[in-house]
């Protein structure tokens, strides 16, 4: 599992990253990454998604949530390249993006995108999830979303 | 109109201590001298201050941010106090401005003495700084909230969170980065002529063209700079008025709301911020209209938040910000609408917020010195907050 070297850092070290705080509310979503899935609450009521994890649906206000794994696949609403080194154990210049998932327009993470130049990042662009472990965090990242099967739509 | 509770609200008393960069003094000692000097600009002794507030109250944090808190201004005064507030939550940094309206309004207290507080340039001695850092290695402690869901990505700063804002921005409307600097020159000149601010030099389009990134699309210059400062100012009934030796500066309307989520990403329209919300509020309180406004203090913590404070309150349409700024002729001193007349926090200093609304009273009274907008102003708006923050106080001269 820590085989595989993490992205972001300096001279193949993992980055130093600033953790959440889990909560009951949100461990499946920040522990999901371990079996790869993405897992935000859906409501049984309304059908809707909702982010951050709440103990009501937002939309409806029903208790009959589940964690349900989304596809990973998203959009990147907006981003920023930081350049400014705040952080030392980043490699700089490193993309923060706005990801809004595939599932509900108003579903959005923060995150990072690799496997690309920060350069090359725009907003619009298909990316999909992966995740890398950080004490008992998963958390999820993003790279371009490379299309299977041959379709280019 | 029947009369709002703002309208039964004055500024008496306004005064900043000491500004500047690592001055090197408490933030105690700044915070007394500021308000001592505002008190006594009401014309009032301390026995007769009987309200207290202030932005955010003591709290952990980055290092110099909170000032001292409300205890601590009680007690060094050794104020009696009817009613007394500070706290982190609410309209952002005029969260104590506008609460202190109310309990003057609701008779709570009569002279409501409120401050604000930053030593950040004494206590980041190295630049600015980012949120849970200090060393990058263990001991940090984790970040539930929002920060939270930004941190481990390494969103540690405001710039990243303002700056996915402004590139959303200039994807969906025209805003060019030599449009987005006339923020920054227009602070600068004005700031030429205020002896307290902090960068007075002249800066020209190829300085800011030129300055190093910090978070796309924003540049060193589109931050405002850390300060060591304290603004106080006493906010009084206006029964108070007949009384007062300073021109009576009235409070018209106040803007709080807060409808769309509270956030740093997921507000709907990332193009705009919760200012919207507030600004919207604030109009929906008085019968003056932006085009009544004579000069504006929009919060320039970073340049874009002043465009988009600028269409928030509706002195542009959506989208055209950048017209609107282009060439900087408009935002002049002698413009159609002067803006950040002190210098703003981009040239003046991060006094968060109150700078901004210091400078909006000094403009009404006629006091500001070499930088007095020459139209003899009489409506004056003062903006603070971004992301999810956002309060607004428009205010007349009686
Ligand atoms: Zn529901």
């Amino acid at each position: 599992m820590s085989a595989e070297p993490k992205h972001g850092g300096v001279n193949g070290q993992a980055p130093f990253r600033v953790l959440p705080k889990i909560s009951d509310d949100d461990r499946p979503f920040w522990t999901g990454g371990e079996r790869g899935q993405l897992l935000l609450p859906r409501c049984k009521n309304c059908n809707r998604w909702h982010s951050p994890p709440a103990p009501l649906c937002p939309h409806c206000l029903s208790k009959a949530l589940a964690f349900v794994p989304l596809s990973g696949r998203g959009k990147v609403y907006s981003f920023t390249i930081n350049v400014q080194a705040w952080n030392p154990t980043f490699e700089h210049p490193y993309v923060i993006a706005v990801i809004e998932l595939e599932e509900q327009s108003d579903l959005r993470l923060v995150s990072n995108i690799y496997g690309c130049s920060p350069e090359s990042v725009e907003i619009g662009m298909p990316v999909s999830v992966f995740f890398e472990a950080f004490e008992d965090v998963w958390l999820p990242l993003f790279r371009p979303l490379v299309e299977e099967g041959g379709s280019d739509e | 109109m029947s009369e709002r509770a703002e309208q039964t609200v004055v500024v008496s008393g306004a005064a900043q201590s000491q500004i500047g960069r690592r001055l090197m003094r408490g933030e105690l000692e700044l915070t007394l001298e500021a308000c001592l000097a505002a008190i006594d600009d009401a014309g009032l002794s301390r026995d007769e201050i009987d309200g207290l507030a202030s932005y955010p109250g003591k709290m952990g944090g980055p290092a110099g941010f909170s000032g001292p808190g409300t205890p601590t201004v009680q007690d060094s005064l050794r104020l009696q106090l009817n009613w007394h507030r500070a706290g982190p939550e609410g309209a952002a940094q005029y969260a104590p401005i506008i609460d202190a309206v109310a309990a003057v309004a609701a008779g709570y207290a009569r002279h409501v003495l409120v401050y604000r507080t930053v030593t950040e340039a004494s206590a980041q001695k190295g630049g600015r700084s980012g949120i849970g850092l200090d060393g990058g290695g263990g001991g940090v402690p984790r970040m539930d909230g929002e920060l939270g869901q930004m941190l481990p990505f390494g969103a540690f700063s405001a710039s990243n969170w303002v700056a996915w804002h402004c590139q959303r921005y200039m994807h969906e409307y025209r805003l060019s980065r030599e449009q987005l600097a006339q923020i920054s020159l227009n602070a600068r000149r004005n700031a030429a002529l205020n002896d307290q601010a902090i960068y007075r030099d002249a800066l020209t389009l190829e300085d800011y063209l030129s300055a190093r990134m910090i978070s796309t699309p924003l540049c060193l210059l589109d931050c405002d700079v850390p300060a060591d400062g304290a603004t106080a100012f006493v906010i009084s009934a206006a029964d108070y008025a007949s009384e007062m030796k300073q021109p009576v500066i009235r409070f018209e309307a106040v803007g709080s709301a807060l409808h769309d989520r509270p956030s740093w990403f997921q507000r709907g329209d990332l193009t705009s911020m919760a200012a919207t919300d507030a600004a919207r509020h604030l109009w929906s309180r008085t019968s003056l209209k932006p085009q009544d406004v004579d000069v504006a203090q929009l919060y320039d913590g970073f340049s874009w938040l002043t465009v988009m404070w600028l269409e928030a309150l509706g002195f542009c349409e959506k989208g055209g910000a950048g017209a609107f700024i282009e060439g900087g002729e408009k935002i002049a001193r002698d413009g159609v609408l002067p803006l950040n007349t002190g210098g703003g926090q981009l040239s003046g200093g991060r006094l968060h917020g109150f700078g901004l609304l210091y400078e909006a009273v000094l403009q009404l009274r006629g006091q500001a010195g070499k930088r007095q907008v020459g139209s003899d102003p009489r409506v004056a708006i003062a903006a603070a907050g971004g992301g999810p923050l956002a309060g607004a106080v428009l205010l007349a001269r009686q």
